[in-house]
């Protein structure tokens, strides 16, 4: 077979990249930071919006900046560098060429147009119907049709990665199964290709009822079949950000997974189960009976979860094992408290992973509940709760990663180092704060999507309680906190990019210090010997919390008045 | 390393650390938990959604509420008409922009089938600070059975963007003794 790739050889890895792959690594990495930064930055209006005592936007400019915000961040920065793990996960740990690179720079441009055009429509102001675009409220047609054109760009992207697999297996680049990177980017691309489908089914006839060709869209029909590609799409984001947390445990530690078969029926559990939340959002609308709420709102009997808790022991623990096997086995956590704090790669990933867990997960799982829906449909817990997953689980492990992709793709040097020590920790603690102040401000009625908590110009007075102001200033605090850490990971990258001291071909980066892959550790399988006593009594720690934060919930409900 | 092939070529022969499968059991279990926890609760609980629901368009469920608040007014209030209807009656609220219409004035510890639909676009029925959050769409028109346990004065917030004057729709509820 005809093969035109130009590879080079990594000199820290000995894997063959090949150019074009690494190219649009690079070009779908520095998209998605630009994003990073514009949809912060309106995420940061927002909040200081949110703030009382600031207030900062009007009311038009607060709902214009929302739904950019939520397009930006949530939309194409995180696909556009879902991209990158594709292509990285595909061609390069496979050590393969990529398939059809006109293809997979087609699919950029597209998404880069697509994401523009879409901005341009938010921005000139009469599209400011917030990232959902629930009908029939309308927004103009270049909305819709943008974000259709980004996600064709995207839907070839997960081809180009499909044909990688099938190019590499024919080629017979590497020896054995994919590795589990591999497979959870596999799951990525797999759950993307169904979340794209759902967006096509609903987004084109909406797009064509804004230009008057369809008539009516019931509004309940929408909102099911959007939130397959909106809820979904956030399942990408988690398949994606597991396998990222798993890439720096093997790249940080020369870690192994504990066991391949549970991390890969884990990541299994994703591709059959996951779509099934489009019920969430379903759980207080006319219109769905219990049982199919139940049914889906637990992914099938909580099967999802299962594989998520799988992976909240597993990676912790190959970890774990990787330090003991390096003699750190003094008590429980000897191996966690000299692990490389400083280096901003681990870092950024076990926050991720923790705060993931800890706040995301748990207040997912007891939102996702049908009756408890209920006491917190609507209210500011929701983006509480997916701030814990998505900004503090999947943008601070993308960025983590960003610290070992820079001198590995990008060949320089990572400057500013000092800063990057910090970045994780100050991004990492402003959203865990965000979060934490949503959901306390939802817990007590605060309505999301709104412009003024005080009602000033509303015909009937109401009032939040006291603590429900309290609650959304610090959410701005630390949200001012959370845009710092943003904007030194931006400085960062575009330094180190544009002005890192550029590598020679055979160099290997001397930061972040990673240790030769040859020592990798820990021997999956060995069901006699593995010992993780640390990861076990923090996953003890992990379920005690979940237990109690769910009948805590429970007892809320059961105070409201009775419904039936 | 998990950015490498398995070590192992038949890594789903190998057998799983006990740690591991206990974790596996205890989440499982814990799952399934959960799952019937929502069911029992609807045996069990006293919040729970009937799940009753109708087709309907804004014509046909204005008329309805009409005819309730020509009937039930009791008083007038900032412009709004408070309706006072009898126990286990069928009470309508319309949802629009950006209005919760009328006022309503119910009986504590009694029952009222409380319908919600909306004129235009979609809302978000909040009923604070007990905090009930109910969506509120248009052309269905949605029936909760509401039992008010505690006297007061309630605000509803609408939770669901509805365009620029959505920060300014509220509406009341008051239960009294």
């Amino acid at each position: 077979m005809a093969n035109s790739a130009v590879f080079r050889t990594c000199p820290t890895t000995g894997l063959k990249v090949d150019r074009s792959a690494e190219s649009l690594i690079k070009a779908n990495a520095v998209a998605a930071v630009v994003f990073l930064a514009v949809g912060g930055l309106f995420g940061l209006l927002v909040a200081l919006t949110r703030w009382p005592a600031v207030h900062f936007l009007p009311a038009d400019w607060f709902y214009l900046a929302l739904t950019a915000h939520g397009l930006d961040v949530l939309l194409v920065w995180i696909i556009f560098f879902e991209m990158a793990v594709l292509y990285f996960a595909s061609a390069v740990l496979l050590n393969s060429r990529l398939a059809g690179p006109k293809w997979a720079w087609t699919g950029f441009g597209m998404m880069l147009v697509g994401a523009i055009i879409t901005n341009i429509a938010v921005l000139r102001g009469q599209s400011s119907v917030m990232f959902t675009s629930y009908v029939p409220m309308m927004a103009e047609s270049s909305f819709y049709l943008g974000i259709i054109l980004f996600a064709v760009g995207a839907l070839i992207g997960c081809f180009v990665f499909f044909g990688t697999l099938v190019v590499a297996k024919q080629e017979k680049t590497y020896q054995g199964s994919i590795p589990l990177v591999t497979f959870g980017a596999l799951t990525a691309a797999i759950i993307a290709v169904f979340t794209i489908a759902s967006g096509a089914i609903i987004l084109i006839p909406t797009w064509l009822y804004s230009l008057g060709i369809v008539k009516y869209i019931d509004p309940l029909v929408y909102k099911t079949i959007w939130w397959g590609m909106g809820h979904s799409s956030q399942q990408i984001n988690v398949s994606a950000h597991v396998a990222v947390w798993y890439a720096i445990a093997a790249m940080v530690f020369g870690a192994k997974p504990l066991s391949e078969k549970v991390s890969r029926m884990a990541f299994l559990m994703y591709i059959l189960f996951l779509q099934l939340a489009s019920a969430h959002h379903m759980l207080v609308e006319p219109g769905f009976s219990s049982e199919w709420k139940i049914f889906n709102t637990s992914y099938a009997m909580y099967l999802a979860v299962l594989g998520s808790m799988v992976h909240g022991m597993t990676v912790p623990g190959s970890i774990e094992a990787a330090q003991r096997a390096r003699g750190l086995t003094k008590g429980l956590f000897e191996w966690l408290r000299k692990a490389p704090w400083s280096n901003p790669a681990f870092a950024g990933m076990f926050m991720s992973l923790v705060f993931f867990g800890f706040i995301g997960g748990i207040s997912g799982v007891v939102m996702g509940t049908e009756q408890i829906n209920l006491i917190m449909h609507n209210t500011l817990y929701v983006p509480g709760h997916f701030h814990g997953t998505v900004v503090a689980g999947t943008t601070l492990a993308f960025m983590a990663i960003t610290y070992l992709l820079v001198p590995l793709i990008f060949r320089r040097e990572l400057k500013f180092r000092k800063l990057a020590q910090w970045q994780p920790y100050v991004f990492g603690i402003g959203v865990a704060g965000i979060s934490l102040f949503m959901m306390g401000a939802g817990t007590l009625g605060v309505a999301r999507r709104h412009w003024d908590m005080t009602f000033a110009d509303a015909q009937l007075p109401f009032d939040y309680p006291a603590t429900a102001f309290l609650m959304m200033g610090l959410n701005g605090m630390f949200a001012v906190l959370a845009a710092l850490g943003g904007v030194m990971f931006v400085v960062i990258v575009v330094g180190s990019v544009f002005f890192g001291k550029k590598l020679a071909p055979d160099e290997k980066p001397s930061y972040p210090e990673v240790p030769p892959s040859a020592a990798a550790v820990g021997h999956y399988g060995s069901s006699d010997t593995l010992k993780i006593p640390g990861t076990a009594m923090l996953v003890g720690i992990f379920f005690i919390a979940f237990v109690l934060y769910y009948f805590v919930n429970w007892k809320y409900l059961s105070e409201i008045w009775p419904l039936s | 390393m998990a950015i490498t092939p398995p070590s192992q070529r038949i890594w789903w022969k190998e057998p799983i650390a006990k740690i591991e499968l206990i974790w596996i059991a205890i989440a499982f279990t814990w799952g399934l938990f959960m799952f019937f926890m929502m069911i029992y609760w609807h045996g069990a609980g006293e919040q729970n959604l009937s799940n009753e629901a109708y087709k309907t368009t804004a014509q046909q469920y204005a008329r309805k509420a009409q005819a309730v608040i020509d009937e039930y007014t009791v008083r007038q209030e900032n412009g709004f008409p408070v309706v006072r209807p009898p126990e286990g009656s069928d009470v309508y609220l319309i949802a629009r922009l950006w209005q919760w219409w009328p006022i309503l004035e119910l009986e504590k510890d009694k029952s009222y089938r409380l319908h919600l639909s909306s004129m235009d676009w979609q809302h978000g029925f909040s009923l604070q600070p007990v905090n009930i959050n109910v969506q509120v769409h248009p052309g269905y028109d949605m029936v909760v059975t509401v039992r008010p346990d505690q006297a007061g004065e309630y605000g509803i917030v609408c939770n669901e963007f509805c365009g620029i004057g959505h920060h300014n729709m509220v509406g009341k509820i008051y239960v009294v003794e």
